[in-house]
């Protein structure tokens, strides 16, 4: 009864993995990305390999029989049947031809889709600059116009169809940037400037993670990317660089005055206000944001509670402290962090 | 001695090297729940001119210091926490530099933690409010370890910055000159 409960309850969560997560991160999915071509890579070198394997195990098999069926007839293994037996000279010839045209046609599979993708790269539209921190993203927008750049964190917004080069980097460790529905995984490295372009084809909200192992929460680094339409970008954007609005009530104040004099500002910026930090993310448009804590926990209010109060309970080895806020300063906090829309 | 006897003590010897090991690098990620953190002007106090007599070591400093851990955030702290911006990295600048063997306010982490938690007249600022007890004694242990006075087994063993400097194992190990604090 115990084991069939226990079963249940590893089986329930995979099957719930399997249906609900199906379009928001799938490794085949190469939805949003324009060209094909990394998809196309991708099942050409499942098929040349799984050829080549089944090959080389009906091989191994067929040797497996032949070698009892001589074993039984007593001969004497010589290991130069290549220069007597002409079948085993012309087989040998057509398996390495084999060889041959199978890496041929990774090497220019491989090519071809490397170069489409440099091309994308040099007409780009857009500059996004991502940087890795254990445990989640820094985002800055690049613009002609300093009083436009943009920056924010764990939310990487896209417009649909425009060349977005992402430019990568890291302040601690080697990260990686992999979006399947976006195609394409390239490493955050610190002190090198790593890049990848992605051409969104289609809108919707897309999970992204970090797929090199950076530390303790490592599984929970992830990413939400935003693919919308060209206007709804630059509107989302524009809202975007607007400072916070001013604390409207006495709770929000009361919270205002904490976060902005107390610990949070030790570490967090809120555009507009005197918090300028820049070693936690960026706190500006907090409330807008569909996940906090890096992808982990839905935008919520009772989850900005809990993550405000005790950080290390929910993301244990976080770089968030638990402050220990007594129940006032944490009801105000999370009011004034509800206003930063 | 026979071949046998010599494997088995080697044996011996590799299985206790292990175990000094074992509390090197305790993670402590948990702070203290509410309630239980110092209220403010409650630090130790930290400077007996002369006395024969020292108080005993804050019994938090077990938990820090020697800590590979707690010297690692420290680490990471410092330039976070931009006391690079007046201390350099150990050599001073505006501030005194860390990594020699005065120590004007003592180089207990006891007394070090004090220090940054209420500041120092001409300049240290108090840090007490931004940051956690927590993050304060990872700080002390970590500049405790500028100056080499942890043990080398609890440091670093290569520098965590971009260029390859002398690694924190390799600094060299002053005699503590505490012209007002004990010695070390």
């Amino acid at each position: 009864m115990i084991f069939q409960a226990r079963v249940r309850a590893a089986v329930l969560p995979l099957l719930l993995s399997a249906c609900s997560y199906q379009h928001y991160q799938s490794d085949f999915g190469g939805a949003a990305v324009a060209d094909r071509q990394f998809l196309t890579l991708f099942w050409i070198f499942i098929g040349v390999c799984a050829f080549m394997y089944a090959l080389v195990i009906a091989f191994l098999i067929a040797g497996i029989a032949r070698r009892s069926r001589k074993a039984e007839a007593n001969v004497v293994e010589t290991g130069r049947h290549h220069q007597s037996d002409p079948l085993m000279r012309s087989t040998l010839i057509g398996w390495a031809a084999l060889i041959g045209v199978g890496l041929a046609a990774l090497a220019i599979a491989s090519f071809v889709a490397d170069r489409s993708m440099a091309k994308a790269a040099t007409n780009e539209k857009l500059a996004v600059t991502v940087t890795g921190n254990q445990w989640w993203w820094d985002i800055v927008y690049s613009s002609d116009q300093p009083s436009k750049m943009l920056h924010t964190a764990n939310e990487l917004h896209l417009p649909v169809g425009v060349p977005t080069r992402i430019y990568l980097n890291s302040n601690d460790v080697i990260h990686s940037f992999w979006v399947p529905s976006l195609g394409g995984k390239q490493d955050l490295i610190p002190g090198r400037n790593n890049a990848i372009t992605v051409v969104p084809k289609t809108t919707g909200i897309f999970r992204g993670q970090c797929a090199e192992f950076c530390g303790t929460q490592h599984a929970h680094m992830a990413l939400v990317v935003v693919v919308e339409s060209y206007p709804d970008f630059i509107k989302w954007w524009d809202g975007q660089l607007q400072p916070a609005p001013a604390p409207a009530t006495p709770v929000a104040l009361a919270g205002y005055k904490y976060v902005t004099t107390g610990p949070c500002s030790a570490c967090h910026s809120i555009g507009g206000t005197p918090a300028s930090a820049t070693v936690g993310p960026d706190l500006t448009h907090l409330a807008s944001r569909k996940s906090i804590a890096a992808g982990m926990l839905p935008m919520s209010k009772g989850n900005l509670y809990g993550w405000v109060e005790d950080p290390q309970s929910l993301k244990p080895g976080s770089k968030m402290p638990t402050i220990g806020l007594e129940p006032d300063q944490l009801h105000a906090v999370v009011a004034y962090l509800e206003t930063l829309k | 001695m026979s071949s046998r006897f010599r494997v088995s003590l080697l044996v011996l010897g590799a299985a206790a090297l292990t175990l000094t090991a074992c509390d090197r690098e305790e993670h402590h990620s948990r702070a203290k729940p509410v309630g239980e953190t110092v209220p403010a002007g409650m630090s130790p106090p930290t400077i007996f001119p002369g006395s024969s007599n020292p108080p005993a070591l804050d019994y938090r400093a077990k938990l820090y210091d020697n800590n590979a851990n707690a010297i690692a955030r420290g680490q990471q702290l410092y330039t976070q926490m931009n006391c690079v911006g007046c201390h350099s990295h150990g050599g001073g600048g505006m501030g005194p530099p860390l990594m020699d063997d005065q120590w004007r306010y003592g180089g207990r982490i006891d007394q070090i933690a004090t220090t940054i938690t209420e500041g120092r007249p001409n300049g240290m600022p108090s840090w007490r409010g931004k940051l956690t007890e927590d993050q304060i004694w990872q700080l002390a242990a970590y500049v405790r370890s500028l100056s080499g006075l942890p043990s080398k087994d609890a440091v670093s063993s290569r520098s965590e910055s971009m260029s390859a400097g002398t690694p924190q194992s390799l600094t060299p190990h002053p005699e503590t000159n505490n012209s007002d604090a004990v010695p070390q």
